[in-house]
């Protein structure tokens, strides 16, 4: 175990846990936005940041990338971190100001006013989408192009993807709703990445559910009889309740 | 032929001193990007074909670069008997006559920079004295005494311009490849750490981190294989040392880093040299290929049973892959972003291997060090910056060029003495150093001693060498924008505050250029410019603000006077200028109403004119045009 203090308090935890968790273990808040437990950490959003002392010399670091060493003295709300904290807040608000998530954190830091330019875009670029896709669900359909203040998040050239499987865990890890997918009768439509994607119908019920090729890549990772991939949830559930009825009943 | 021992290293390094200084005349013309930038490709064209015409019994040869850029094309003429004279700004016809001097056995004393009488080899401590017979030319200043060379002291840049870089006998010729000879006789690995450690030696790239310590961090470090990488990302503006080391002495890096790669314990090594640097990876391939052919890199070299190999990564041309953990990712294939640090390379580099960067600057000392010693090159230098440094001097200097002088010259030394002074006799500003990431440091400071610790000090940094000289006309709100606009663009975009606060801060400076900011914009760049430098992921954002911090530090009242009297006191910013016709002055020639593209200037002929402001772009045609001194700026 490792003996560390973040804002004076002791705290104990193995080796190769984060500053983030640490604080987390004492009950310390610190806010996060590129941050998902899921994925490998990347200390973009720099909202996480905290100050650790070295001796004579202190520097500012990311807590989710930060990882706690013996001895280890953090500080999770000195002026300076509070400071750099809230400008990175007002930074992305300026960037995104109608995002939910960004308006939030920005409430809870006291920050009335945004003194920039207002942008009106909707991706705080925290790379979560990326990662997810790439480390969790393994297509590496999006990436990062261009630089500095052009950078996006896009598909390669911009065009329609065809390693897509529409899973749609790019969207549900999205901090600020900026992936837009949508389903229109046998089709999802993934908006945001340029790609169309047919859907197959239940067997039973014959309600289009799931992308086709999500599908493929679900059989190919999970061995399961056929059977569970023809049908939707729905569907799944009834027949399971079903199943349960008839035990309850003594049909079975 | 393989080397294996130092019998064979001595007989090569006489085949290479007869090609260095053959018995017959020899024409060297300096072939480095910047010469044939100025055209020296057709002067050696044009001295190869009037020596073949007229069958004149001479070499021609190539060097890399001398240094002094400015004067390029350079052409350096070898006579047994005399003295060595450097001709400079040569053209093809020029070239040609001079072939025909020499022919006729004269000198073209009106187009010699300087004359040689000796060389100095500092790697063995010995002056190659020429033997002369026929003193002439005396009136050429010697190469000791010009004021560019004077106070310069060659450790780094020792070979450059002084032999063919193709010719690895000319490299040994002049020392090279004796100090691996000796590392792999002699010394063990730690002895060799020690040395570097004790001659004080830190990374050249900029950051000035303890070469020896770095070494040895990487040595210990678990973990095989071990990597050793060349950085040679640079990717300044105005910095070229590292393309003029690569173009004209790539076997002083390849030395340095076998003898890296021994001391680490590593068998593997890579250059990562810039897209646009197409000549010096040309240059570094061709080396590789001679080194390895002679045993002096690849399997068991020196015989001595110690294996390292070298290739080339070339990036795309990102100046963010100069940064170490980006540029890893860059050779691994990866998009060239940083990530953060620690782990740092040393414990988990390329692949998640221990890895040891140095620029290339820092490898082309290595060799010197273990020749002379690490007292040697510890007595150079001030209390914590040893040895010397390569500076390129450019920007409103007179003579502009590669300098690698003792730390802790003063700035006025670099700007006065080797620089000697600002063009058209305009007053001395300030000077950017170390590039994009540095500050700006004002006359006034003149008498600083550069060295990592001072520079620092002063808001700026040493970086990569840059060193941008400013007159009096330069607006320093100006020079902000100009750096902070190649590090928005140059930003790989990962971190908030580097890609949205570099952003945000440029378009503040340009509110004040334009005269548009409030008094409250200036402290909001101050807090912007700090927490930039202070919450960013890598260096890159980490000094992207320095331009900023120390404009305002040292011209803040330039920027008080954009800001509150809507003036730019340089006269530079368009938005803040106003040109008007004197009419006393104005004779009415005509002249600035013929070339004003706006047709804003309008009068009678012979009659003072006068410039419709609204009509006028500010495009400076009048002002630049008017015989007289008529048209005026306020």
């Amino acid at each position: 175990m490792l003996n560390l203090t973040i804002d004076g308090k002791k705290v104990s935890v193995e080796k190769g846990t984060t500053v983030l968790h640490a604080a987390r273990k004492l009950g310390i808040e610190i806010p996060t936005l590129c941050y998902h437990e899921g994925v490998s950490p990347y200390g973009a959003c720099r909202v996480c940041l905290v100050e650790v002392v070295k001796g004579i010399k202190t520097g500012l670091t990311t807590s989710c990338t930060c990882l706690a060493e013996e001895g280890m003295e953090v500080k999770s709300d000195s002026p300076r971190v509070l400071e750099s904290r809230k400008l990175m807040v007002e930074l992305l608000l300026a960037r995104c100001p109608e995002a939910e998530k960004v308006k939030d954190l920005a409430r809870k830091m006291g920050i009335e006013g945004v003194r920039f330019k207002r942008e009106d875009k909707e991706c705080i670029l925290c790379g979560l989408c990326v990662r997810v896709c790439q480390e969790i669900i393994e297509a590496s359909v999006i990436g990062f192009i261009n630089r500095g203040a052009n950078r996006e998040v896009e598909t390669p050239f911009q065009a329609q993807s065809d390693v897509c499987i529409g899973c749609g865990a790019c969207s549900s890890v999205c901090p600020t709703e900026a992936i837009k997918i949508k389903e229109m009768f046998d089709k999802r439509i993934l908006e945001t990445w340029h790609t169309e994607l047919e859907l197959k119908s239940c067997k039973i019920c014959g309600r289009y559910f799931v992308p086709k090729k999500e599908l493929e890549h679900l059989k190919e990772k999970i061995e399961l009889p056929e059977d569970i991939f023809e049908i939707c949830t729905d569907c799944k559930r009834k027949s399971l309740t079903g199943k349960i009825g008839e035990i309850k009943t003594g049909a079975i | 032929m393989k080397i294996k021992n130092l019998k064979d290293l001595e007989e090569l390094k006489i085949k290479g001193l007869e090609s260095l200084y053959p018995k017959r005349t020899k024409i060297n013309v300096g072939l480095g990007t910047c010469g044939i930038a100025t055209g020296a490709r057709a002067v050696f064209d044009s001295i190869a074909d009037e020596i073949e015409k007229q069958g004149i019994d001479a070499l021609v040869g190539k060097t890399g670069c001398l240094g002094f850029c400015q004067r390029e094309p350079l052409v350096d003429v070898w006579q047994p008997g005399k003295s060595r004279i450097i001709y400079c700004q040569m053209d093809p016809e020029k070239a040609r006559d001079l072939v025909t001097g020499l022919a006729q056995g004269k000198t073209r004393k009106e187009w010699a920079l300087c004359r040689m009488e000796e060389e100095e080899f500092i790697i063995e401590n010995t002056k190659k004295k020429y033997s002369i017979k026929e003193k002439d030319g005396k009136d050429i200043p010697l190469y000791r005494e010009i004021p560019f060379y004077r106070k310069q002291k060659k450790i780094a840049l020792r070979n450059c311009g002084f032999m063919n870089p193709e010719n690895i006998e000319e490299y040994i010729a002049r020392g090279g490849y004796f100090s691996l000879a000796r590392v792999l006789s002699r010394l063990k690995e730690e002895e060799v750490i020690e040395e570097i450690k004790n001659s004080g030696l830190r990374g050249r790239g900029g950051a000035g981190f303890p070469t020896g310590l770095k070494w040895k961090f990487c040595r210990d470090a678990r973990g095989e294989p071990k990597y050793i990488i060349c950085n040679a990302d640079e990717g300044d503006p105005g910095a070229y040392m590292d393309r003029s080391i690569l173009e004209g002495d790539p076997h002083s890096v390849l030395e340095g880093m076998v003898i890296g790669a021994y001391a680490i314990g590593s068998h593997e090594g890579y250059i990562y040299v810039r897209n646009e640097y197409p000549l010096a990876a040309q240059s570094v391939e061709r080396a590789i290929r001679q080194a390895e052919e002679y045993g002096l890199l690849g399997e068991n070299i020196f015989n001595s049973g110690f294996n390292f190999r070298i290739r080339i990564s070339q990036g795309a041309g990102a100046f963010v892959c100069g940064e170490e953990t980006a540029l890893l990712a860059s050779i691994e294939g990866k998009i060239g972003e940083p990530r953060p640090r620690p782990p740092f390379p040393a414990e988990r580099g390329l692949w998640d291997k221990p890895t040891n960067i140095n620029n290339v600057k820092t490898w082309a000392n290595v060799p010197v060090i273990i020749a002379r010693g690490a007292d040697w090159y510890s007595k150079m230098g001030t209390a914590k910056s040893k040895g010397t440094m390569v500076f390129s001097l450019v920007g409103k200097i007179n003579n502009t060029g590669l300098v690698e002088v003792p730390m802790g010259i003063k700035l006025r030394e670099m700007i006065y003495d080797i620089g000697e002074g600002i063009p058209e006799g305009k007053k001395f500003k300030a000077v950017q150093t170390g590039g994009p990431s540095g500050g700006c440091i004002p006359s006034e400071l003149a008498d600083l001693e550069v060295d990592y610790e001072k520079l620092t000090q002063a808001g700026s940094m040493m970086g990569s060498g840059g060193m941008v000289v400013m007159d009096e006309d330069t607006c320093m709100v100006n020079v902000a924008k100009y750096f902070l606009n190649f590090t928005k663009d140059e930003s790989c975009g990962k971190c908030t505050p580097c890609r949205e606060g570099i952003k945000r801060m440029l378009e503040i400076l340009d509110d004040i250029s334009k005269g548009k900011a409030k008094e409250t914009d200036l402290e909001l760049l101050e807090t912007l410019a700090r927490v930039v430098k202070d919450a960013s992921l890598c260096a890159l954002g980490g000094t992207a603000p320095n331009p900023v911090l120390t404009t305002l530090r040292y011209f803040r009242n330039e920027y008080e006077a954009h800001i509150k009297d809507k003036k730019c006191p340089a006269h530079i910013c368009p938005d803040l200028i106003h040109y008007s016709i004197d009419k006393e002055k104005c004779t009415g020639c005509g002249l600035c109403l013929k070339e004003c593209p706006q047709t804003a200037i309008s009068g009678e002929k012979k009659k003072p004119h006068s410039i419709d402001k609204s009509k006028c772009i500010k495009c400076g045609v009048c002002f630049e045009v008017c015989n007289f001194d008529a048209v005026e700026i306020d």
